[in-house]
């Protein structure tokens, strides 16, 4: 991968739907090539928050900025992985797989020997032509997560991608993701309610609770679920 | 698959056989005979009930025995005009249908994906909605240089209204996840149109297509009887009046051949096209 991470910034915003606020004032700082979690219960605004990262929702108050420019919609440099379902039903793995380059418009032969790589690399290669309801959870999210780095982004925001597993599948699946992106440079934010998944993982922990994004620097388990 | 090894750092287990759609066979073949008895048993009670005349207050004694009825279709058979009409009626509600499934997808995706689109269209379409499209017959008259365009007309309109709904509502119940996914994977709204919008109403659109055409033979035949100089419904009800009764029971049987074929068709195409969905093994027809 050799597109370089984006640099992601909340500048005073507050976020919510049809005019109800789930959250307002919030700064946060994203540095290019990090992978942030972003720990909160339930019903904390941390989908939210991800969803005005990705550009698919507008804040009504403050700024969203992507290396400096204001964020208007979603863009294929910031790819978004959901908790589950997020797979075109309809589309084989492969062609799951696919959709990001042929929105670039790359060549066939091309966008089919990337797409490969890609489902080789998350394990399920002999899958290519299975269909995702013929897939365990574990697996689909393999595929989601083939199909955003496929297209190369910039930046990957995963919204609680392993919160629908078996507390096993998920072991497994932090460890191929924390496999995979060590090959690229692309910003992650990730969100979860799950503090261990947080420490496992992140760079750096954000806390989003009662009083808004908190910042912890090396903060112990104890301290993150006593802000929680 | 020789780079297998060593591409995945992860393995999984071998990916077992693929599911099949079909249930057991001796399930199927028993149903498939269980059909053809329950045809049968039809057949030999209207057999019964002509030979012997029956007049169990229904009055059975002039409706034509199944022999009688054989014998013109064989004889019919042999005719050029039986095929012409068939060529006739067919060419009239493929044309009729298959501008109503192109106009009535196309309204309903407009329908539910445009707020404009709604508030401009839906008063419209809804006034005219309730008329029953056999009730266009005058209009169809008065509107078209010629008896076919009315024909065609009145098919038409009777397909879209189904077929424009279901879709409407297939396109109004999507989930936003996958319009979602696409968009963030960089798509366009033409993007989400192909590749979620349209796959994604298509097991709606087939509910509404198989109504579609059911009620498209209906107003086929009815219009044929009532104006037209070919077709099967022409010629059903031409046998009527010169009470050549096998032959109005052929143009009937006909009629329901070419109606049960031409859903049979469409079940067929929309059971391919939706095989990503969740279903039973081996149910359904």
């Amino acid at each position: 991968m050799s597109a370089a991470g984006l640099a992601l910034r909340l500048d005073g915003a507050g976020l919510g739907y049809g005019g109800g606020a789930v959250l307002s004032g919030v700064d946060l700082e994203v540095t290019p090539g990090e992978i942030l979690v972003v720990v909160g219960a339930s019903g904390s605004g941390k989908s939210t928050l991800l969803r005005a990262l990705a550009g698919l929702l507008r804040p009504h108050a403050g700024r969203v900025l992507a290396d400096g420019a204001e964020v208007t919609g979603p863009s294929p440099d910031r790819a978004m992985i959901f908790q589950e379902d997020g797979l075109l039903p309809w589309r084989s793995v492969r062609r799951n797989v696919e959709l990001p380059l042929g929105i670039r418009k790359v060549a066939r032969a091309e966008r089919r020997r990337a797409a490969e790589e890609w489902i080789g690399r998350v394990g399920l290669a002999g899958y290519e032509d299975r269909l995702p309801r013929e897939l365990s959870g574990g697996m689909r999210q393999r595929v989601q997560l083939a199909r955003a780095l496929a297209g190369a982004p910039r930046a990957v925001l995963m919204d609680e991608p392993f919160g629908a597993l078996d507390a096993q599948t998920r072991a497994e699946m932090q460890r191929l993701l924390l496999d995979v992106l060590r090959d690229t440079a692309a910003t992650v934010v990730f969100v979860t309610h799950d503090v261990d998944e947080a420490l496992l993982l992140g760079h750096r922990i954000v806390v989003l609770g009662r009083d808004g994004v908190r910042t912890l620097a090396g903060a112990t388990r104890e301290q993150i679920v006593k802000e929680l | 698959m020789s780079g297998l090894a060593q591409k995945s750092r992860v393995t999984l287990a071998p990916p077992p056989p693929a599911a099949t759609g079909a249930g057991r066979p001796g399930r199927r073949h028993r149903g498939r005979v269980v059909r053809l008895l329950s045809l049968l048993a039809a057949a030999g009670l209207w057999q019964l009930l002509t030979v012997t005349d029956a007049r169990i207050w229904l009055r059975f004694d002039r409706l034509p025995s199944l022999d009688e009825i054989g014998a013109e279709l064989a004889r019919q058979l042999g005719t050029q005009v039986y095929y012409l009409d068939l060529a006739q009626s067919l060419i009239r509600i493929l044309t009729g249908f298959g501008l109503a499934a192109v106009a009535g997808v196309a309204t309903g995706v407009l329908i539910g994906r445009s707020r404009t689109a709604r508030d401009v269209l839906t008063p419209l379409l809804e006034a005219v909605r309730p008329i029953p499209a056999i009730a266009l017959v005058p209009i169809a008259i008065l509107l078209f240089p010629s008896d076919e365009q009315g024909i065609v007309f009145i098919t038409f309109a009777a397909a879209f209204f189904p077929i424009m709904v279901s879709t409407r509502h297939a396109v109004r119940a999507l989930p936003t996840l996958w319009e979602e996914a696409v968009l963030t994977l960089g798509g366009t709204r033409l993007h989400v149109l192909v590749n979620v919008v349209l796959p994604g109403a298509l097991p709606g659109v087939f509910g509404g297509l198989s109504i579609g055409m059911g009620v498209s033979w209906i107003c086929v035949i009815s219009a044929e009887m009532i104006s037209g100089d070919l077709g099967v419904g022409y010629r059903t009800w031409q046998a009527y009046t010169l009470v050549d009764y096998p032959a109005t029971v052929v143009g009937m049987v006909t009629i329901g051949v070419l109606g049960w074929l031409t859903s049979a068709l469409i079940e067929l195409a929309g059971r391919r096209a939706t095989r990503w969905l969740p279903r039973a093994e081996g149910s359904g027809a």
